[in-house]
């Protein structure tokens, strides 16, 4: 038997018992050694975010309201839906507060809650829009830079240095 | 921090002591963390990533206790062979290895723990115990946790809790997972069904097959799967109950090949033992699974002179980049298994000569 990723024979036999049917997978050393020493949250993660929420989303809209929602994007970071939802990982903090209500029934799907229990920063979330106004601020001067825009870029770097220092002083 | 030096070693958590450190071989922990000030890695320009690691590496310089005990290595200026070392010594993931860009992780001198610089996310606290030990790994990372939080602000949410790249992580961000080494369960074919038991409370199990129906190394990691909505206490409970479960199983197990095929039972493991120490040329497969043998039989007294803390270190020293390392050479596949097999010989016949022991 071929290893399923290239041409030398498959001498690895895994099975995968972590989803609802065990998975068999036949590699060669070299791909065994790297399939297996992925940490066991990304070796599965990956498909199942981007599967569930694929799944969850053809349940509950239309083709057209898919489309829309896809182009909808994040004004801090900039990642679309569409984006997200194929690859399965978010762009910044703030999507979390953007896409709440296309979240919430994918943590209910992975988690079975949507309500955090346990240890939080002593420092609580106070200051959370400082830092999301860094994030974007930082992608507007870079996009100022790309169009050439100098002076803009300038400006907004003074801005970030500014908010910077406050965040330092507190 | 010269890795070379570190080849040689062994970190803490392999020495084989800690509860029931005859069936578990560790306990680690980690913790998914993020900085409230920038995007998720995958969104991140250069400038954010050197930034970042930037920020991170200034808040663990900062931390007082931490001085002249924690060294702080480069991934991105490693080559290839070394990246791959620090991944067979379950120090940094395959991801930090194979990613582009600034990341790095910082390594403390027992390896007891390490901090992951822009991996999935921002930062990944991972602390690794022998045996079993889930208070004593949570304590430990709860600590460094706060130590980090002094310097730097996380990003957090107050209904979702600490938050991830992946949603998948969200909440405490935390995964606990315990590795344990279940050999008679697969030798009486009752692993199957014992994990499958396993599936329905929402733990993750990952075996490793080897040819057949055998498997190789016969370790198994049990994990949570859920990190939102349950507290780090809670998640503890939950891998925490099930452990002692599994390891009452192995133990009855092996109780039972010892009065129903001692002879048998005895046979595989010298032949096991034999090989290793004779073979000229060997695979890290086979390796492997000889290795898991012997660890048995040393741990059931069919082995004497030989102990566990040896056959733990063997597991990580014959992997390709620790031979690489340890014989200061690249080697490829033909040769490695020539070195492997000389690296064999030399650890376990000293090892035999210096007890004065016979060996089978
Ligand atoms: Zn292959
Ligand atoms: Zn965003």
């Amino acid at each position: 038997m071929k290893c399923q990723h290239c041409e030398k024979p498959a001498t690895f036999h895994i099975t995968e018992l972590t989803g609802a049917v065990p998975q068999e997978l036949h590699l060669c050393e070299e791909h065994a050694r790297q399939y297996l020493t992925q940490p066991e949250d990304q070796a599965e993660a990956q498909p199942t975010v981007s599967e569930a929420i694929n799944k969850q989303m053809k349940l509950g809209q239309t083709a057209e309201e898919l489309a829309k929602l896809d182009q909808r994007s994040c004004p801090v970071c900039g990642i679309t839906f569409y984006e997200f939802r194929n690859q399965g990982r978010l762009g910044c903090p703030h999507d979390y507060v953007c896409f709440a209500a296309e979240l919430e029934p994918l943590l209910v799907n992975i988690h079975g809650e949507t309500q955090h229990r346990g240890k939080r920063p002593k420092r609580g979330a106070e200051g959370t829009d400082r830092q999301t106004d860094l994030i974007r601020l930082r992608r507007e001067m870079k996009e100022a830079i790309e169009q050439e825009d100098y002076e803009g870029a300038s400006q907004l770097r003074d801005k970030i240095r500014r908010i910077e220092k406050e965040g330092q002083a507190s | 921090m010269k890795l070379d030096e570190l080849a040689s070693r062994c970190g803490e958590w392999l020495r084989g002591s800690g509860p029931e450190s005859d069936i578990v071989i560790s306990t680690r922990i980690r913790l998914a963390r993020n900085l409230a000030d920038f995007p998720f890695i995958r969104r991140c320009t250069d400038a954010d990533r050197l930034a970042i690691e930037k920020a991170v590496r200034d808040a663990i310089e900062r931390v007082e206790s931490w001085r002249d005990r924690v060294d702080y290595v480069n991934v991105a200026e490693l080559p290839a062979v070394d990246r791959q070392f620090l991944v067979e010594r379950q120090l940094i993931s395959r991801e930090l290895a194979d990613a582009e860009g600034a990341r790095g992780v910082a390594i403390e001198a027992g390896e007891t723990f390490a901090v992951m610089i822009n991996e999935e996310d921002h930062i990944r606290l991972q602390v690794m115990h022998s045996g079993l030990d889930l208070q004593g790994a949570w304590d430990q990372i709860n600590e460094i946790d706060s130590r980090l939080e002094e310097f730097v602000n996380f990003a957090f949410h107050e209904q979702l809790g600490y938050l991830t790249a992946c949603p998948t992580n969200v909440g405490t961000g935390m995964r606990v997972s315990v590795m344990l080494h279940l050999p008679a369960l697969v030798i009486t074919r009752q692993i199957d069904k014992v994990f499958r038991s396993l599936q329905k409370i929402s733990l993750a199990v990952r075996g490793l097959y080897g040819e057949g129906s055998q498997a190789m190394g016969d370790f198994y990691q049990i994990s949570n799967q859920i990190t939102l909505g349950r507290s780090e206490e809670t998640l503890l409970k939950q891998v925490g109950d099930v452990v002692p479960v599994l390891i009452d199983y192995e133990r009855r197990a092996r109780e039972f090949l010892i009065k129903e095929s001692q002879k048998d039972l005895h046979d595989r493991v010298s032949r096991a033992y034999g090989i290793l120490c004779t073979a000229q040329t060997i695979s890290s497969e086979e390796t492997m699974h000889l290795l898991s043998s012997v660890r048995m039989g040393i741990n059931l007294g069919l082995i004497e002179d030989l102990e566990i803390p040896t056959v733990n270190k063997l597991f990580i020293h014959t992997q390709p980049a620790h031979l690489q390392k340890l014989r200061g050479i690249e080697l490829d596949t033909s040769d490695r298994n020539i070195e492997r097999a000389h690296y064999l010989q030399r650890h376990l016949l000293r090892k035999s000569g210096e007890n004065g022991a016979e060996k089978n």
